[in-house]
């Protein structure tokens, strides 16, 4: 299982590289890689659905649609200055001791082991086929639910977006 | 095919504890990068990286008990984040309207 030590390292790595880069565009191009790599532990878990959901919803449209605002707003030009070194030091040994007592609090936690399982397990889980019946019989209410869910939030993209009457272009 | 009716090896060898500890770090990665950074759409990608290490967690644990709801989750928060990336980006679009920057050091009218 060296693979999988491989991808976490190149998933942290690809992670930290989203905070610590200066080019919003370079910030973005890791965030990618980083969703590629949580796909490609999404494969390693035997949840195929997830890894095609993971790669046509974030790495497809959510990402395009950072690119492009990224591309509309002059980035170059009102580059934000950054914080003070003080605050960047406060919020990095912020997440950092909230990192320590997580570990700490997990650190004697009792995960069932797979020989616990009792010998019933489902390879199918993540399948497409396994995942649908699932969805569509048991979650069929929130599915629908979501529908609505977008259409409010297309409803709220399109009027935010609007250049009202009046305004300047960009 | 052949490949996907075994039990893969991550779930044999690699005990939930990784998972946890993996999910966990890449949060804290997430909140570093909200806390440190002060371009606004920066801080929203570090928000995106927390809501994926919560899936991936969520992931884990629906496959290692062969339970298909976490798996359901995980894709209904995928399509609430979608929602919400379309609302945030567009509110980030008209205060870069606005006001011209996307400095959310400057977006300092509620501190006080």
């Amino acid at each position: 299982m060296q693979f999988w030590y491989f991808l976490t390292a190149l998933t942290l790595l690809s992670a930290l590289m989203v905070v610590l880069s200066k080019n919003p565009i370079h910030s973005v191009l890791y965030l990618v890689f980083t969703f590629f790599c949580i796909s490609g532990h999404y494969v390693l878990l035997n949840a195929q659905f997830l890894m095609a959901v993971n790669i046509i919803v974030y790495a497809g449209a959510i990402m395009v649609l950072f690119l492009f605002v990224i591309m509309m707003l002059d980035l170059r030009r009102n580059m934000p200055d950054s914080k003070s070194n003080l605050t960047k030091l406060a919020g990095a040994i912020l997440g950092g001791t909230l990192l320590v007592i997580l570990v700490a609090v997990m650190r004697k936690t009792q995960f069932p082991q797979f020989s616990q399982m009792g010998g019933k397990f489902d390879t199918q889980t993540g399948m497409v086929e396994n995942l649908g019946q699932v969805l569509f019989r048991d979650y069929l209410l929130p599915f629908e639910l979501v529908s609505i869910l977008f259409f409010v939030a297309m409803v709220g993209a399109v009027m935010l977006g609007k250049r009202e009457a009046g305004e300047r272009n960009f | 095919m052949q490949q996907m009716q075994q039990i893969p090896d991550v779930i044999k060898l690699i005990p939930l504890n990784f998972y946890v500890l993996f999910s966990s770090a890449l949060f804290c990665i997430g909140i570093v990068g909200v806390l440190t950074r002060r371009n606004a759409i920066i801080i929203f990608m570090s928000v995106e990286l927390m809501l994926n290490a919560v899936n991936l967690l969520l992931a884990a644990f629906s496959s290692y008990r062969a339970d298909p709801s976490g798996q359901i989750f995980v894709f209904f928060i995928m399509a609430v984040a979608a929602a919400e990336v379309a609302v945030g980006l567009a509110i980030i679009v008209m205060i870069y309207r606005n006001i011209q920057t996307i400095d959310v050091g400057i977006l300092n009218k509620l501190k006080w």
